[in-house]
């Protein structure tokens, strides 16, 4: 974090608790990553990502490529390489302002489907918007599976809840990192369909390694191949989202991505 | 099923006892039938009971005081890293003496009555709770650690407020499977503390009793005292290993540790 950034993240905390619940304008992000090192080994370098406000922007690439190490770069989880810059529209800092989404749900096994939407507010010690976690449940549609525990649901149903207190939190920006990956194909789609809806006017960086799943929920969607890995230019599908699997626009840009993938993966080995 | 399994065993063992007594005709100081001791058990039952509440006001004020400073050291360990460095080697030091060995000095210090022998069972208790819970609140898992740090950036609470609510949400709740392991250790090993105290010196206690039958040759007591020490372990042991599956509920679909 920049030193200039920490004097501000007071500031700008307080300034997010104000916000949350009130509608926003959408921030956009914009990443400059000068090379990503992994044992030794640059697996990325001169990446320029842009997350256009209130957008989603998916990141599709094969495994290993090094796209959830970028969405781990942006939520801090990992520090920011070298001559690495992270900006976002407003210049002002992202702390505070930042949801996260993993593959696993992350549900904690001991708290009811409630619950697990307050641990947020928990953790910060601020009373818990109870109303605001019933709406959000009831969007999910778990509105009777409220006082479940995790371990009682289905794969679909925790992987909703985990939706739920992601957006519980009403950060601007949410990070993704394949979120849908471990389901089985119809409730995947069910849930692509339930996060278009959700997700409108945020700013979503999503992971991804399923070119359909790109193809239903990217607004904007960057193909990551290659070693090191490069991107791709923007692929900009014309129909809103979800798009419909069976159009002719997205069988057409279906096949240009895997080629894409396909090539660089060649090109790569 | 389960009772009834326990109990054609410890027919069994009966039985071979019994067999072992009737084939060797072994005189019966030196190892009396199940029947004699049995008859022991009913003569002696009011000394016996006596002396058994004893130890286990010992082993369960041992028990409780033990899991409670050995939750504490965890904590204080786990949260702030130079007590690690100062105190944690200190604690291995702690069980490198056999407490066998400090037992005498404890009764020089704290007198013949209860005292020493809570110590004993504290002692005996506090490491491996200390080391079980620690070694779960060290284990969170990295990626809750990560959306706990995330969730935690907005709000305006002080760092301490949200180490303690960390600890209070995430880091204790994943940790408890772990201090219900030490906390069932514990429960299993806290008489040994107890009788060695009483062995060192007692005016009262299944140990007093068990050295007091032993020197004047009533090996039936000694027996019957034995028996009843054993019974009081393991029903503590599955008491205790009871109220955590039932405070766990959530453990018992899991990968609880089940009990046999």
């Amino acid at each position: 974090m920049e030193p200039e950034d920490q004097a501000n993240s007071s500031i700008m905390e307080s300034i997010s608790v104000a916000r949350r619940d009130q509608v926003e304008m959408p921030t956009g992000v914009h990443l400059q990553l000068d090379q990503l090192v992994f044992d030794g080994e640059t697996i990325l370098s001169d990446l320029d990502l842009l997350l256009e406000p209130g957008k989603i922007t998916c990141l599709l690439g094969p495994s290993g490529v090094g796209k959830s190490s970028i969405l781990k770069i942006l939520a801090g989880f990992i520090p920011l390489p070298g001559d690495s810059k992270i900006t976002a529209s407003d210049n002002q800092g992202l702390s505070g302002r930042l949801s996260y989404m993993d593959q696993k749900d992350l549900l904690l096994p001991w708290a009811s489907v409630l619950d697990n939407l307050l641990i947020g507010s928990r953790l910060r010690g601020e009373p818990p918007n109870i109303e605001r976690a019933n709406t959000l449940i009831r969007q999910v549609g778990l509105e009777n599976w409220r006082d479940n525990l995790p371990d009682t649901l289905s794969g679909g149903m925790r992987q909703r809840v985990a939706l739920a207190r992601t957006l519980m939190e009403g950060s601007p920006i949410l990070l993704m990192d394949e979120p849908f990956s471990a389901l089985d194909a119809i409730t995947k789609f069910r849930l692509q369909d339930l996060a278009a809806r959700l997700l409108s006017d945020k700013t979503v960086l999503l992971i991804t390694h399923d070119p359909m799943e790109a193809l239903r929920l990217g607004d904007v969607i960057y193909v990551l191949a290659g070693h090191p890995a490069r991107l791709s230019a923007p692929i900009r599908p014309e129909k809103d989202i979800p798009r419909d699997p069976s159009d002719g626009i997205f069988t057409q840009h279906y096949s240009a991505i895997m080629k894409r993938l396909a090539g660089e993966a060649e090109e790569a080995s | 099923m389960r009772i009834l399994r326990a109990l054609v065993t410890l027919a069994g063992l009966l039985l071979i006892w019994g067999l072992i007594t009737a084939i060797l005709g072994l005189p019966k100081f030196m190892l009396p039938s199940p029947l004699i001791v049995a008859e022991a058990l009913l003569t002696h039952k009011s000394l016996i009971a006596e002396n058994a509440l004893t130890t286990a006001i010992e082993i369960l004020v041992g028990l409780i005081l033990g899991v409670l400073f050995g939750m504490v050291s965890a904590l204080l360990i786990s949260a702030y890293h130079p007590v690690k460095q100062w105190i944690f080697p200190l604690l291995i030091a702690s069980q490198a003496i056999p407490v066998f060995a400090i037992a005498p000095l404890l009764v020089l210090w704290l007198g013949y009555g209860i005292a020493p022998k809570i110590v004993m069972s504290m002692l005996i208790i506090y490491f491996p709770v200390t080391v079980g819970f620690l070694d779960g609140l060290n284990r969170t898992d990295q990626s809750w650690l990560n959306l706990a740090g995330l969730l935690q950036q907005s709000g305006n609470a002080g760092r301490l407020r949200k180490l303690i609510n960390l600890y209070l949400y995430i880091k204790i709740p994943f940790a408890l499977p772990s201090l219900a392991s030490g906390i069932r250790v514990a429960a299993a090993i806290a008489p040994i503390g107890a009788v060695v105290g009483e062995w060192v010196g007692a005016s009262s206690g299944l140990g007093y009793l068990m050295l007091h039958a032993n020197a004047r040759v009533q090996t039936d007591l000694m027996f019957a005292s034995l028996l009843v020490l054993t019974a009081m372990a393991l029903i503590l042991y599955y008491l205790i290993d009871a109220l955590l599956l039932r405070a766990l509920p959530w453990l018992s679909t899991q990968n609880s540790p089940k009990t046999p």
